[in-house]
């Protein structure tokens, strides 16, 4: 039954009413193996021949997924480097000697900038959608594979035109990621003239290539799911990814229009977000805007760019925990509302990024009241990792020890989050070490760990190859330590008030009492910076030498590892698309043989085990 | 050594940070203990959570490591454990909203007797202004900032004549009286923040914003930037000296007036022009002596 399906050109899509009518006869009842028929015909794959239709201008969406995480990660490591510039001068001032203060604010910027927006959201929805939306729900690929192609190229663009502004007169803006006006376009900030014109041009060009992107991701998973795959069997992974984008495509108008505004108010001098100003003894040609406008558009934005982030790392971290533990993610269901949920009031709680911005302070009652109800639904997730892992059989290889590292380091980031969601909380500690403590642990550090458990447990799949397991080990150490010795401590900078964003501390005498704080953070600063370096040495290293992976090598269920070739060729999947028959968590179910049993073994194969969800 | 155990030593060395930091909080020197009683039981209810699920998780890596006999639990959900956790949950997130409500609520609700104190900012320095003896503040634009009128002063408002001038960084308080700080900038944002008074607001171009303590500690303190604000961002201080109410009002009586400004502006004036007058006659006299 599962393969009275085949794929036929001039296949009449049939309405669901008449295969159900129809299929009522071939005996519903008796079939335990009965999945529906597929309602939508295959679709036709751009076969690339030439190197530059294979490689470069591709339409398949693994390789655009690779070549996604290859930029994301390649602007990742500047970002990297900045970060390093910036320890270097806050921890040893005057140390790198042609720092000034208008190159640290620049560095800070870009640093931030790059790491949300080019770096986290490109690798997880580009790099990761990509590769794992079609293998994960079954489609041969993204249902518009141009706009998919044409999509990483606008990426691709925006990121020119982002380190472009390096090499402009006045360099970069640093402005802040956050770039408020009005001081984003007035002089006395770097970069003020050339360089924020092209961090909003390459803004506008990033979500312009997004929203080609992210509309593959939502109709993929929404209309070309393969036989079987109903929502509620789908990977959290794909949940989370789903979810993410829909807050993306809501989201990033914001940034656009704000991004445009902000060019306007520069090039043709209209007053969005500029209110009268006197610079310098003269009264400047704006009046009449308002700076909170453009945060409130920020932020409408860039609460849900939290999420964007979040989201997407919630479902692989799951799937990961779930497959090395052996054991099914505990509360499925509660998963996915939890998702789903948490991504809804995400668009309710941005202002708790402005208590002190000087907007209405009674707005504070109800973003913080807002904030603090997200907590639950997260806190959720979390009891469910670890009931997950509670009598589950844990393998301890990298990929589980990165799992572990996230949900230190994101509980740890949770809880402080609590702190500043808390409106008075937040009054003391907003803008000082303590922020930028919190939002490193829980949307860098912790989204990090993710994604590098997904690099050790993917790259089979992808490369076909194991990575070393000795060098992982020693990458996840020194990752994990020292970047918990880094923002751990950090807090208490918080503490004692020191604000961010400073250049240097002058003489107050209790920021000085942090001076050797300050050197040693930077000192991890630089040996976690330089333990990346051993991913892409075990990279290069495993792409020749390293163990073949084979089949499934991890056991799991979900269907990216069932494809006919390993890795999986343009197509995914040969002749035929998987049917499916239950969710992806059915490991060491009762009465089965191995203790894995995939996605597209059917009831029949599996007759003595009990199943209690499919 | 086995993964648990670091992950365990990675919390203990967390709880002992926590214990043995030489770095906390500055003394409080104003009313908003408050804050900082929410934050230790924000501490102590996040800090247990935080220790609690670590520790769990470090119990389940040693106890069900893997083995290859045994076959982990298979138990998709249990509503009645997720129930509960739920409510638990809820239950701790509404103990840490309702004081963060409550304090807020205070936060912004000034009391009657505070003085307002005219923070105004720019690019990159401070300056205050304090209400003359009829007790108000006059009203000002950014447009009549000028050499003469250095806060703006709307120069037709009777209120504004006596209002006191300190065009200095350094403000004095009176200790142990409510102050309302009105914060506005003339360029971009700003931040008039003091940690020891644990309170801070934005400083935005085009409105007045407003936040309030009450100073509770005779001293210096030293008024830091928290916004962003440009190149000079780092080095924008001020400072804050809190008096006794004889050498606050000692300190007041020998501020200048903006009337006071405007007659020795004009004194200066009528003087600058003798002198300019005088000048033309020498030079005149010169010239002609040449001649």
């Amino acid at each position: 039954m599962s393969d009275e399906y085949e794929n036929k050109t001039g296949y009449q899509a049939q309405s669901s009413e008449s295969i159900t009518s129809s299929s009522i006869g071939s005996g519903v009842a008796t079939d335990i193996d009965y999945v529906r028929p597929a309602e939508n015909a295959e679709q036709d794959l751009y076969h690339g021949h030439s190197f530059i239709t294979k490689w470069i201008f591709c339409q398949d969406a693994k390789v655009i997924g690779v070549q996604y995480f290859l930029l994301a990660t390649f602007t990742g490591v500047i970002g990297l480097v900045l970060s390093w510039l910036m320890r270097l001068q806050l921890g040893f001032p005057g140390a790198a000697g042609f720092m000034t203060a208008e190159h640290y604010y620049q560095f800070v910027t870009m640093h931030g900038m790059i790491m949300v927006v080019y770096f986290l959201t490109a690798l997880f929805l580009g790099g990761f959608g990509n590769y794992l939306i079609p293998l994960m729900v079954g489609a041969r690929d993204m249902v518009f594979p141009y706009l998919n192609m044409v999509s990483f190229w606008s990426f691709f663009v925006a990121v020119a035109v982002l380190l472009a502004s390096f090499f402009v007169p006045g360099g970069p803006t640093g402005s802040g990621w956050t770039l408020y006006p009005p001081q984003a376009i007035l002089e006395g900030t770097p970069g003020s003239g050339m360089g924020i014109i092209l961090m909003c041009v390459s803004l506008i060009l990033f979500v312009a290539g997004f929203t080609m992107g992210g509309l593959n991701y939502l109709i993929t998973i929404l209309q070309a799911r393969t036989r079987g795959m109903t929502l509620m069997r789908m990977p959290l992974t794909v949940w989370g990814i789903f979810t993410a984008t829909v807050l993306a495509m809501l989201a990033f108008p914001a940034l656009l229009v704000g991004s445009l505004m902000m060019m306007l108010d520069k090039l043709l001098a209209t007053s969005f977000f500029m209110p009268t100003i006197l610079k310098a003894g003269e009264i400047l040609e704006y009046g009449g805007g308002s700076p909170i406008l453009f945060q409130h558009l920020f932020w409408f934005f860039g609460h849900p760019e939290v999420y964007i982030v979040a989201l997407p790392a919630f479902g692989i971290v799951s799937d990961l925990i779930s497959v090395h533990s052996r054991k099914n993610i505990f509360g499925y269901r509660m998963m996915v509302w939890a998702i789903v949920g948490i991504g809804a009031l995400s668009f309710f709680v941005w202002a708790h990024h402005m208590y002190v911005s000087g907007m209405n302070p009674w707005f504070g009652f109800f973003f913080a009241t807002t904030t603090l109800i997200i907590a639950v639904p997260t806190a959720m997730k979390v009891y469910n990792w670890i009931l997950t892992l509670w009598r589950g059989n844990i393998r301890l290889n990298v990929v589980m020890l990165w799992c572990l590292g996230f949900i230190v380091t994101f509980v740890n980031g949770g809880i402080t989050g609590i702190f500043l969601g808390n409106v008075s909380v937040d009054v003391p500690l907003s803008d000082t070490y303590f922020v930028v403590a919190h939002f490193h642990m829980v949307m860098g550090i912790a989204p990090l760990m993710v994604i590098m458990g997904a690099v050790y447990h993917w790259f089979p799949l992808v490369a076909g190859r194991f990575l070393n397991e000795t060098l992982g080990k020693w990458h996840f150490w020194l990752t994990f330590l020292g970047a918990y010795s880094i923002y751990f401590p950090m807090h208490y900078l918080g503490f004692i008030g020191v604000p961010r964003r400073y250049f240097e501390m002058y003489d107050s005498p209790y920021m000085t009492s942090a001076v050797g704080m300050n050197e040693f953070i930077s000192t991890a600063a630089f040996i976690v910076g330089a333990a990346q370096f051993i991913l892409i040495f075990n990279i290069i290293k495993t792409l020749k030498t390293g163990k073949p992976a084979g089949h499934n090598p991890w056991q799991a269920n979900s269907l990216e590892w069932l494809t006919p070739s390993v890795p999986p060729e343009h197509g995914n999947w040969g002749e035929k698309l998987p049917v499916v028959h239950r969710w992806p968590y059915d490991f060491s179910v009762p009465g089965s043989r191995e203790d894995f049993i995939t996605q597209t073994t059917p009831p029949s194969d599996v007759k003595d085990s009990k199943v209690e969800k499919t | 050594m086995h993964p648990g155990i670091i992950f365990f030593l990675v919390i203990l060395g967390s709880v002992l940070f926590h214990i043995f930091t030489p770095w906390y909080w500055t003394d409080i020197a104003s009313n908003w203990g408050g804050m900082d009683d929410t934050i230790t039981l924000t501490f102590w209810i996040g800090g247990g959570v935080f220790v609690a699920v670590c520790l769990f998780m470090v119990y389940c890596v040693l106890k069900f490591s893997y083995k290859k006999d045994r076959k982990a639990e298979y138990k998709p959900e249990d509503k009645k454990l997720e129930k509960i956790l739920t409510w638990a949950t809820t239950l701790g997130v509404v103990a840490l909203l309702a004081p963060g409500l409550v304090i807020w609520n205070q936060y912004v609700s000034v009391p009657k007797n505070a003085v307002e104190v005219d923070v105004m900012a720019w690019q990159w320095g401070w300056q205050y202004r304090l209400a003359g003896e009829d007790g108000k503040l006059g009203t000002t634009q950014v447009v009549n900032i000028n050499d003469d009128n250095p806060f703006g002063i709307n120069l037709d408002d009777p209120f504004g004549q006596d209002d006191i001038m300190i065009q200095s960084d350094v403000i004095n308080l009176e200790n142990n009286k409510p102050v309302k700080i009105l914060l506005r900038s003339v360029d971009v944002l700003h931040n008039w923040y003091v940690p020891q008074f644990r309170s801070k607001m934005d400083a935005v171009p085009g409105i007045v914003t407003y936040y309030w303590f009450e100073p509770n500690k005779i001293g210096e303190y030293e008024v830091l930037c928290a916004e962003y604000c440009g190149v000079g961002h780092y080095a924008m201080r001020g400072g804050v000296e809190v008096q006794s109410k004889e050498d606050y009002d000692k300190w007041i009586s020998e501020q200048e007036t903006f009337s006071d400004l405007i007659a020795k502006q004009e004194k200066l004036e009528l003087e600058n022009k003798k002198i300019v007058k005088n000048n033309n006659f020498l030079l005149n006299k010169d010239i002609y002596k040449e001649e």
